[in-house]
């Protein structure tokens, strides 16, 4: 069954920052595609709330010259995750297969050093049990767990599509198949501003993006994280500087 | 028991001595069933006042502390005031504190023993207790801190269903095992100069009291065998806990230290949470003499202004040490010239929680630079106490500034966030204080909180030194 994929993937994440508009899509469709908790207005205001994505507007120029800029900020699936070597219980683990970093909830004992330890403000904790309000229980995604209270999670690269991608790719012995997966955030991004795909791919078409682009750059490259995801910036397309 | 003291003569001589007599405990001997008396009688008296502090103590644990802990695990964490980015508050901010507190203990009674600084003689058991009730309630801190209190057992390395070992890697691992060892060794250096006083208790208790004791003395009748054994034990003991108490301490830094945190990721943290630690701990010692001195009954005759004055010097000492240290964190990350350090260093001191900044500065620095130089503010209990508390409170307000308010302004401003302990945290916090002040009451009727046999073997075995003009009691040649 293995055999198709002969050495592990590499999963990866370009995002256009010349190219986004700050829309919320994304924050939206991963927010549905991962069951995620909305935990009310007050929570939110006070910064609890549980996007595993968010849209960071920073302002740039003088008044009345004042532009926004706006950065998608999400888990970053770290080479060197900062988060993984802290957690006493593995919880915050790298996995082999997808090369991304996983959060095994059964395992989280919720001592919240991992989210103290990210650079990028990746993680969110379940402060309480949040209810689901009546019609959005119906909604609730069959393929990703629940979480209950006392647990750390974040962006996961939406890994349980990219594990069905896998398990058609290979019952149906067409490698392709795996190629076409991406995630919510990518799928929903009406600008097409986040592209998803294998970096270990030669035809992947976000491989020399992420690797070469003369835009490219990566948020605190000098932590030594190793990032998955590289931002392109520059193109003064709208919100750039001149 | 007389003193070497042939070198005074006449009448000036007698004034001198008795002037000598009434500052040293040690030149100042009683006989040893009066003394032994007296601390019994000091262990035995409880008085209306001291059970209304021990009930008002009970119900402060039970609510503030145990109640509100049931209702955070019911509810969730989420009552506490934490939130993203800011994961950890004022319960490691409390947890260090203890823990910082209680190294103290142990190590200022180790040091003072291995340098044979007699002026020890009479303190060392009440440190010791420190060390011991401080980690009681610091370990804690661990536990009620979890999202998930119920599977805190996942930290412990066992053979498990689970096959899961915990992370090795992760200093909250380390601190776990550090934290056990810490708590092992002090409470078995707690525990080896306190079996003669044990075997004392038992001679003379009846009834249940008497079989306790029975059983803690271990069978002790004072031979010159055991006597040669709980020593070279003791010794041992003092010199190896040493070492022990700073390794545990900068394991606890590195909790902090390993972490890419801006503000935390720094190689000076070992030394400087050590510095503070002793600086808070010692601190703590004297604010314990002079409550114990004040409540306690025939403890003026055992804890006198001479040792507050000892005291307050080594604390000037760490106080300067401890500046040294904080100087040398600016100093460092200036030389670095890491972007996100110096703007979280500047921010400390001029963000919206500034007043905790200064409020650490003026406790820490001020108020001791200001006030221990001063022979006379030494010797009196009542300032030391005042200055000491607010030595404690710097400290407090230097590990709240080093969690809370480093981890709210991080790498990326758009993420900055404040974070406002809540009441509940707060009485978590005051509850564990309860606990300690509880357990320290509950043990001040349980167990001799003089250590009688030191004090005797050292009014039998001084003799005066002289060190410049000073006159110094010491006993080199009794070991």
């Amino acid at each position: 069954m293995a055999q198709v994929t002969e050495q592990p993937r590499k999963w990866g994440m370009v995002i256009d920052l010349d190219l986004c508009t700050g829309c919320n899509a994304c924050v939206t469709a991963c927010a549905m595609e991962n069951n995620i908790h909305y935990t009310g207005e007050d929570e939110v205001a006070y910064g609890r709330g549980l996007y595993w994505m968010r849209i960071q507007r920073y302002w740039h120029g003088e008044y009345p010259n004042v532009g926004p800029e706006f950065t998608p900020m999400l888990c970053q699936q770290c080479g060197e995750a900062p988060c993984e070597p802290v957690c006493p219980t593995y919880a915050s683990v790298h996995s082999n297969e997808e090369q991304i970093n996983l959060q095994v909830y059964n395992r989280c004992i919720g001592t919240r050093y991992c989210a103290n330890n990210c650079p990028y403000h990746a993680r969110v904790f379940n402060f309480f049990d949040y209810e689901i309000p009546a019609p959005m229980n119906a909604y609730l995604n069959p393929d990703v767990t629940v979480r209950s209270r006392g647990v750390m999670e974040k962006c996961t690269f939406c890994v349980h599509r990219l594990v069905h991608a896998r398990i058609d790719a290979d019952t149906q012995g067409d490698p392709s198949l795996e190629n076409e997966v991406t995630t919510a955030c990518a799928q929903a991004c009406p600008t097409n501003a986040i592209m998803f795909g294998d970096l270990t791919d030669e035809n992947s078409p976000i491989r020399t993006l992420f690797e070469r682009s003369e835009r490219g750059f990566q948020i605190m490259e000098e932590l030594g994280t190793f990032p998955s995801i590289t931002y392109l910036k520059g193109g003064g397309v709208y919100g750039g500087r001149d | 028991m007389a003193a070497e003291t042939s070198y005074l003569t006449g009448a000036r001589a007698d004034l001198e001595q008795s002037e000598l007599a009434e500052e040293h405990l040690m030149l100042d001997p009683r006989p040893r069933e009066e003394m032994n008396q007296m601390v019994m009688e000091a262990m035995t008296t409880t008085t209306p006042v001291y059970w209304a502090w021990v009930g008002g103590l009970a119900l402060i644990v039970a609510v503030c502390l145990f109640g509100v802990w049931g209702y955070m695990t019911a509810t969730g964490i989420g009552i506490t005031g934490i939130r993203r980015p800011v994961f950890w508050g004022v319960f490691i901010v409390t947890f260090v504190f203890w823990i910082g507190i209680s190294h103290a203990g142990t190590f200022v009674s180790a040091i003072l023993r291995v340098f044979k600084a007699e002026f020890r003689r009479p303190f060392t058991r009440a440190a010791e207790l420190m060390t011991t009730f401080g980690l009681a309630g610091g370990a804690m801190y661990p536990l009620i801190h979890l999202g998930r209190v119920w599977t805190f057992y996942y930290m412990v390395p066992y053979p498990n269903a689970r096959w899961l070992w915990p992370n090795m890697r992760s200093p909250l691992v380390w601190d776990f095992l550090a934290i056990t060892t810490y708590l092992l060794s002090s409470t078995i250096y707690l525990y080896l100069p306190l079996i003669p006083d044990l075997a004392m208790a038992r001679d003379r208790t009846t009834g249940l009291r008497h079989r306790i004791y029975r059983l803690l003395a271990l069978g002790w009748r004072g031979t010159e065998a055991e006597w040669h054994r709980l020593r070279k034990a003791i010794n041992i003991f003092a010199f190896a806990i040493i070492p022990v108490m700073f390794s545990v301490h900068t394991i606890v830094s590195w909790d902090f230290a390993v972490g890419v945190v801006a503000g935390w990721h720094s190689t000076i943290f070992g030394p400087y949470f050590i510095i503070g630690a002793i600086l808070s701990g010692v601190a703590a010692v004297v604010t314990i003499l002079f409550v114990l001195r004040s409540a306690m009954r025939n403890f003026k005759y055992f804890i006198r202004p001479e040792h507050f004055d000892a005291l307050g010097k080594l604390l000037l000492v760490f106080s300067m040490a401890w500046a040294y240290f904080f100087f040398n964190e600016y100093l460092l990350s200036w030389y670095g010239g890491e972007e996100a350090v110096q703007r979280i260093l500047t921010l400390h001191a001029t963000g919206p929680s500034a007043w905790v900044w200064y409020l650490m500065l003026i406790c820490n620095v001020a108020i001791p630079w200001l006030t221990l130089w001063n022979r006379r503010i030494r010797r009196n209990p009542l300032a030391m106490f005042f200055i000491t508390l607010a030595i404690n409170v710097g400290m407090y307000a230097e590990r709240y500034t080093i969690i809370p308010l480093t981890l709210g302004h991080q790498r990326m401003p758009f993420d900055w966030g404040i974070y406002n302990p809540s009441i509940f945290e707060i009485s978590i916090a005051i509850g564990t204080m309860a606990m300690f002040c509880l357990l320290y009451l509950l043990a001040s009727r349980a167990i001799p909180l003089i250590p009688v046999w030191e004090v005797q073997e050292g009014q039998m075995a001084h003799s005066l030194k002289k060190v410049g003009k000073a006159h110094v009691p010491s006993v080199t040649e009794l070991e």
